[in-house]
């Protein structure tokens, strides 16, 4: 499938951001952390431009922008449709919580209330984001449950390393000790989610092939001698995008070592490193890191997955 | 609304021959010919004459070589277009409502006038049936001719789609697949009419027909004999025709 960047983007800032809103509402429920007006505006600011950023750039890349409303409408049938209504919807409790911490200075009772109740609609968008693609049979890379473990996961993980610097910068480092714990466990839980996933991806039967899409099978082994059109045409450039296995293997590299590795090391040393600025760079180190890794992760995650419609293009299985 | 409908009262589609297409493209260019003035008008193109030309197609005509264990080949020449499934993946991603599934014949459209171009559909689709009109913004896919089956301003054998009536070959028909007794039905039936990418449950309702096994000769069937290799030894031949050989050799 072709990376495109509008969705790259819109999926691991969207996730980050739900990511830091799920964790600032727990920790505030937990009265873990004290309603600093300047926290706030910081912190829940970032969170809302990260998810509006994506939500934007997601619409952007629509032929007709104009009429995205309409995209609310069919969530009987649609995972698109119920992620929209489910983001829309997140906006009101999630709303509530800014107002009240940062207007009234208050983020614990009913104001916490607020923040438990868009966490939920947080996680519950997370999941229709990732329902969009494992929904979809045609292609088998995305149709399996460790999808879903990876949006779940990975952007809870991705919102707790960037709290972690924030925090440090506003010198809590209370909370700051408890999202890097938090980041250690999703960071362990998202290496192994994605490792899993890789593995199926890389060892999964094929479930339709050259043969199964023409019905010619039974002829033997199937091959395009001449294709219906010289140049390319929208299915190629949008399902018919291929990577070259080394590269593969490079990114997943990357992926691995930055998104994962790196920013445990980081945060862990933040942990027995407590001196001067040593967390805050650490941190913030970790979550630079963190944000390229991702970054290659998913872009593997589209170029990688292959669609059934370029059996017909000599494609042998997918 | 992009829920299926629980059943249709017919399920028109197209029935296409695998033995009898030659491969001409007529019905992929007739198909363009007529879209290009019909509901999903333009069919765009870009850089048309150019050095890639590009375009929206609902039809789309590939070749196939396929090769069994003992070496032999046959080739086939392979119509793609949509298959108005009856679970059609394409309908229930939708989330405007744009695309639907017509309760009266089966037909799956594209409501262009609400279509927001988001492209899931066509991600969802295994075959390959859905293309994006760039300039238009919106998705756009056969209509199964919906503007010609039922034009009643044309003589009645024209009303198929317009890959059917232009056929040089006649390796397509059209018609009823829901209709046990329908002609289309019967030669599904006859000829074991199968479904692509059965395993990806979109329940198509287009079949194709198989191409009909190769006569090789050996059974005694009609097919002509392959040439034997000349005899390369001159024992058995003639005095002269072993002179002239030496001559020659």
């Amino acid at each position: 499938m072709h990376p495109a960047k509008s969705v790259i983007f819109f999926t691991t800032a969207s996730g980050a951001g739900y990511g830091m809103m799920i964790w600032l509402a727990v920790l505030a429920a937990l009265g873990e952390i004290y309603p600093d007006t300047a926290l706030g505006i910081v912190t829940l600011g970032l969170a809302f431009a990260l998810i509006v950023g994506g939500l934007l750039s997601s619409t952007l890349h629509l032929g007709r922008p104009e009429r995205a409303w309409r995209a609310l409408s069919q969530w009987r049938s649609s995972w698109l449709s119920r992620e929209g209504l489910a983001a829309i919807i997140a906006f009101v409790p999630l709303g509530i919580f800014a107002f009240a911490w940062v207007v009234m200075g208050t983020n614990s009772g009913l104001a916490a209330l607020g923040g438990v109740a868009g966490a939920a609609m947080s996680l519950l968008t997370l999941y229709c984001t990732a329902m969009i693609y494992a929904s979809l049979r045609p292609i088998p890379a995305w149709h399996n449950g460790w999808t879903v473990a990876g949006y779940m996961v990975l952007g809870p993980m991705s919102g707790a390393v960037l709290l972690t610097v924030i925090f440090h910068l506003f010198g809590q480092s209370k909370p700051a000790a408890l999202t890097a714990l938090l980041s250690l466990a999703l960071l362990a839980t998202g290496l192994l989610v994605k490792l899993a996933y890789w593995n199926l991806v890389r060892n999964e039967m094929p479930v339709s092939t050259a043969g199964s899409a023409t019905g010619l099978g039974h002829l033997g082994r199937v091959e395009m001698t001449g294709s219906p059109h010289d140049s390319d045409n929208y299915l190629l450039r949008e399902m018919g995008f291929r990577i070259a296995r080394k590269h593969a293997e490079k990114l997943r590299t990357i992926a691995v070592a930055l998104g994962f590795v790196l920013p445990f090391l980081c945060l862990l040393a933040t942990i027995y490193l407590t001196g001067g600025l040593v967390p805050l760079l650490l941190s913030a180190l970790a979550t630079l890191s963190c944000a390229t890794g991702l970054t290659a992760e998913r872009w593997l995650f589209f170029a990688e997955a292959k669609h059934a419609v370029t059996l017909y293009y000599g494609e042998q299985a997918v | 609304m992009t829920s299926l409908p629980e059943k249709t009262d017919k399920k028109l589609g197209l029935v296409v021959d695998l033995d009898i297409c030659v491969g001409c493209h007529a019905c992929a260019v007739n198909c363009k010919e007529w879209n290009a003035g019909a509901k999903s008008a333009p069919l765009t193109d870009y850089d048309p004459y150019g050095k890639k030309p590009d375009g929206v197609w609902f039809n789309r005509v590939h070749t196939y070589e396929t090769t069994d264990d003992a070496g032999h080949g046959q080739t086939v020449h392979f119509p793609r277009s949509c298959l108005h499934c009856e679970d059609a993946p394409c309908v229930t991603v939708c989330p405007t409502g744009a695309s639907y599934k017509r309760e009266e014949d089966g037909i799956v459209l594209v409501n262009e006038d609400i279509c927001i171009g988001c492209k899931l559909c066509s991600w969802a689709c295994p075959y390959g049936a859905r293309e994006y009109d760039e300039n238009e913004g919106v998705m756009k896919k056969c209509t199964l001719c919906i503007d010609k089956i039922y034009n009643e301003n044309l003589p009645e054998e024209s009303r198929v789609p317009a890959c059917v009536s232009t056929c040089p070959a006649g390796a397509r028909s059209f018609g009823d697949l829901g209709d046990p007794e329908s002609e289309v039905s019967k030669l599904v039936a006859a000829r074991g009419g199968y479904d692509l990418m059965p395993e990806q449950g979109t329940k198509p309702v287009n079949k194709y027909l198989p191409p009909r096994p190769r006569q090789d000769g050996r059974a005694g069937d009609k097919a002509p004999r392959m040439l034997e290799h000349a005899d390369d030894s001159t024992e058995s031949a003639g005095l002269i025709a072993r002179w002239v050989d030496k001559i020659l050799s």
